[in-house]
């Protein structure tokens, strides 16, 4: 479904992807772990366009996106969910909607606008009690369910996740969690990147490793459960 | 006259510069809230705005109300073009960086002042008003064309208002105003938008120019005072806020008519732009700017 194949990117003159690859099927959840600064941000980025690679590709269903400008990576069925939600702050929660919307209406995506809105926000009853409520004014989880729902109105077949559990309390990250199950469900390929290591063996099919912008080795989750050891050489576990 | 009629005059004669002024300072505040970039060739737009009103008029040779009516139509649109085109080959190259950005439309603003200055040369030249309607109060007879500006721009800044609001046109402005990365991830074009914007931005001050040349004479260093005062208006409206910058061009407009018809225009200017050194000083994000810019 989506294939990164050996990226090269960086920010003006700093490069920080090196030969960077990874695979994500259909239904899978695919998890990036790596120490903070390691560039898993940056990898999402750029698979969405918005940081231009200077070699490598990425395919979307055969299509390489990394050729196109920023704006047709959710034509091609990427949805984003970026770190720190980056909700249009002043604009009411539906209007946030709308944009994800609107995103899926050009890409001519799944049913319906209308249709596409109470599936989003079926996942996340709350939102629709605050639909004129400003972004910027919910609480952090609430946030992070907009941010959410906001990528699945475009209903996506690859959605990045990047942190969305950042500074939640166990509830929501539980939430949350259900939430991304079903989206494998449904056969949505997942990029999550998810720092607590626990979070991820429980919820993830592979785990990849991102060491100083170059992607390690990939491994089962359920190796990883069984050798825990392994985590100790990219993460540093119990130093 | 007596004082009261007379202070009803300058308050009438205050509201059309207001309104005026109005559908100017928002194609600044526009530009500047979505672009965050500073145009200093927007008066220049204005002025050629009104020269192309003119030449629209004197050109087709038809009854006042119908050439003004075709200058109402062609004269943004020329305009909307001309300011299109200078984003795409200068804008777009550095990347609306701001400092150059203040560079290059300073440049744009003696280009423009020039070439209208070459071909359409320095004198003051009239729009007929497209009708000659007068209303006649107990103390004075007043124009009906200028209470025709204040409803025009009226019905000008309530469109705005709805396309920014109510269309999805408008909806990508805004996301593009907050964050342009985001908005680009959910296949806003972001490029496209800062195309159009800026030249929406031109095509207001063409309008406003518009319906000011009947009253006022089409010349090639008419942008000036426009220019001045939507900074001030835009400046003291907050910098992006559309109900702002309405409200400081309500303020700023009838402030400067009225002291400009006890007084002096030159009083008036010194005043606005005193006021606008306070507002700096006391509230920088502007008096109905929500957050510091
Ligand atoms: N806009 C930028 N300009 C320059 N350098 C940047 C920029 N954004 C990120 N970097 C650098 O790129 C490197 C990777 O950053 P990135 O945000 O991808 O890390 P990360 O793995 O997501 O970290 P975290 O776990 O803390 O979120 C860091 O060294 C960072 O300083
Ligand atoms: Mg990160």
């Amino acid at each position: 479904m989506l294939m990164v194949e050996s990226l090269d990117c960086g920010y003006g003159a700093t490069q920080v992807l090196r030969d960077f690859s990874l695979a994500v099927d259909r239904g899978e959840i695919l998890c990036l772990l790596g120490r903070n600064g390691a560039g898993k941000t940056t990898a999402l980025k750029a698979i969405m366009g918005l940081v231009k690679p200077s070699a490598g590709r990425v395919l979307v269903d055969g299509t390489d996106v990394a050729q196109l400008p920023a704006e047709a990576a959710p034509l091609h069925g990427l949805g984003y969910v970026p770190q720190g939600r980056r909700l249009f702050a002043e604009l009411s929660v539906a209007e946030n909607l709308e944009i994800g919307l609107m995103a899926g209406d050009k890409a001519g995506r799944g049913g319906p606008a209308a249709a596409r809105r109470d599936d989003a926000l079926a996942l996340f009853p709350v939102l629709r009690e605050r639909l004129n409520q400003r972004a910027g004014t919910l609480s952090g989880g609430e946030q992070q369910m907009l941010a959410i729902a906001r990528a699945l109105c475009l209903e996506p077949s690859v959605l990045l996740l990047d942190e969305p559990t950042e500074g939640l309390m166990p509830a929501m990250i539980a939430r949350i969690r259900e939430v991304v199950e079903e989206l494998r469900r449904r056969e949505v390929a997942i990029l999550l990147v998810e720092q607590r290591v626990d979070a991820v063996l429980q919820i993830a099919n592979r785990v990849l490793f991102v060491e100083n912008g170059r992607s390690r080795e990939t491994v089962e989750a359920e190796r990883l459960r069984a050798e825990p050891a392994l985590l100790d050489r990219y993460v540093g576990v119990g130093h | 006259m007596d004082f009261g009629p007379f202070f009803l005059l300058a308050a009438m004669e205050g509201a059309v510069g207001a309104a005026v002024l109005a559908v100017t300072a928002l194609g600044l505040s526009l530009v500047f809230g979505v672009m965050r970039v500073v145009n200093v060739a927007h008066g220049e737009f204005y002025m050629l705005g009104a020269v192309i009103a003119w030449w629209v008029t004197s050109l087709l040779g038809v009854h006042p109300a119908l050439g003004f009516l075709a200058a109402l139509i062609v004269s943004p649109l020329i305009v909307g073009a001309i300011a299109g085109a200078a984003e795409r080959l200068v804008l777009t190259r550095i990347h609306y960086d701001p400092e150059a950005t203040i560079v290059a439309t300073i440049g744009m603003l003696y280009i423009i002042q020039q070439a209208v200055l070459m071909t359409y040369g320095p004198d003051a030249r009239p729009v007929q008003p497209p009708f000659d309607f007068r209303i006649q109060l107990p103390w004075f007879g007043y124009s009906g064309y200028k209470l025709f500006v204040i409803l025009a721009a009226a019905l000008l800044m309530l469109a705005v208002w709805w396309g920014l609001t109510r269309t999805r046109v408008g909806l990508m402005m805004r996301a593009t105003q907050f964050d342009r990365e985001t908005a680009r991830a959910f296949a806003i074009p972001v490029d496209t938008v800062y195309g159009g914007v800026f030249a929406v931005g031109a095509m207001l001050a063409a309008l406003g120019a518009v319906l000011v040349t009947p009253i006022q004479q089409a010349h090639y260093l008419m942008g000036h005072d426009p220019l001045l005062l939507s900074f001030i208006v835009v400046i003291i409206g907050g910098l992006g806020s559309l109900r702002g910058t309405v409200l400081a061009a309500v303020i700023i407009g009838m402030s400067d008519g009225i002291i400009s018809v006890f007084f002096s225009p030159t009083l008036a200017k010194i005043i606005a732009t005193l006021a606008v050194a306070f507002v700096l000083v006391w509230r920088p994000q502007g008096l109905f700017g929500e957050r510091p810019a």
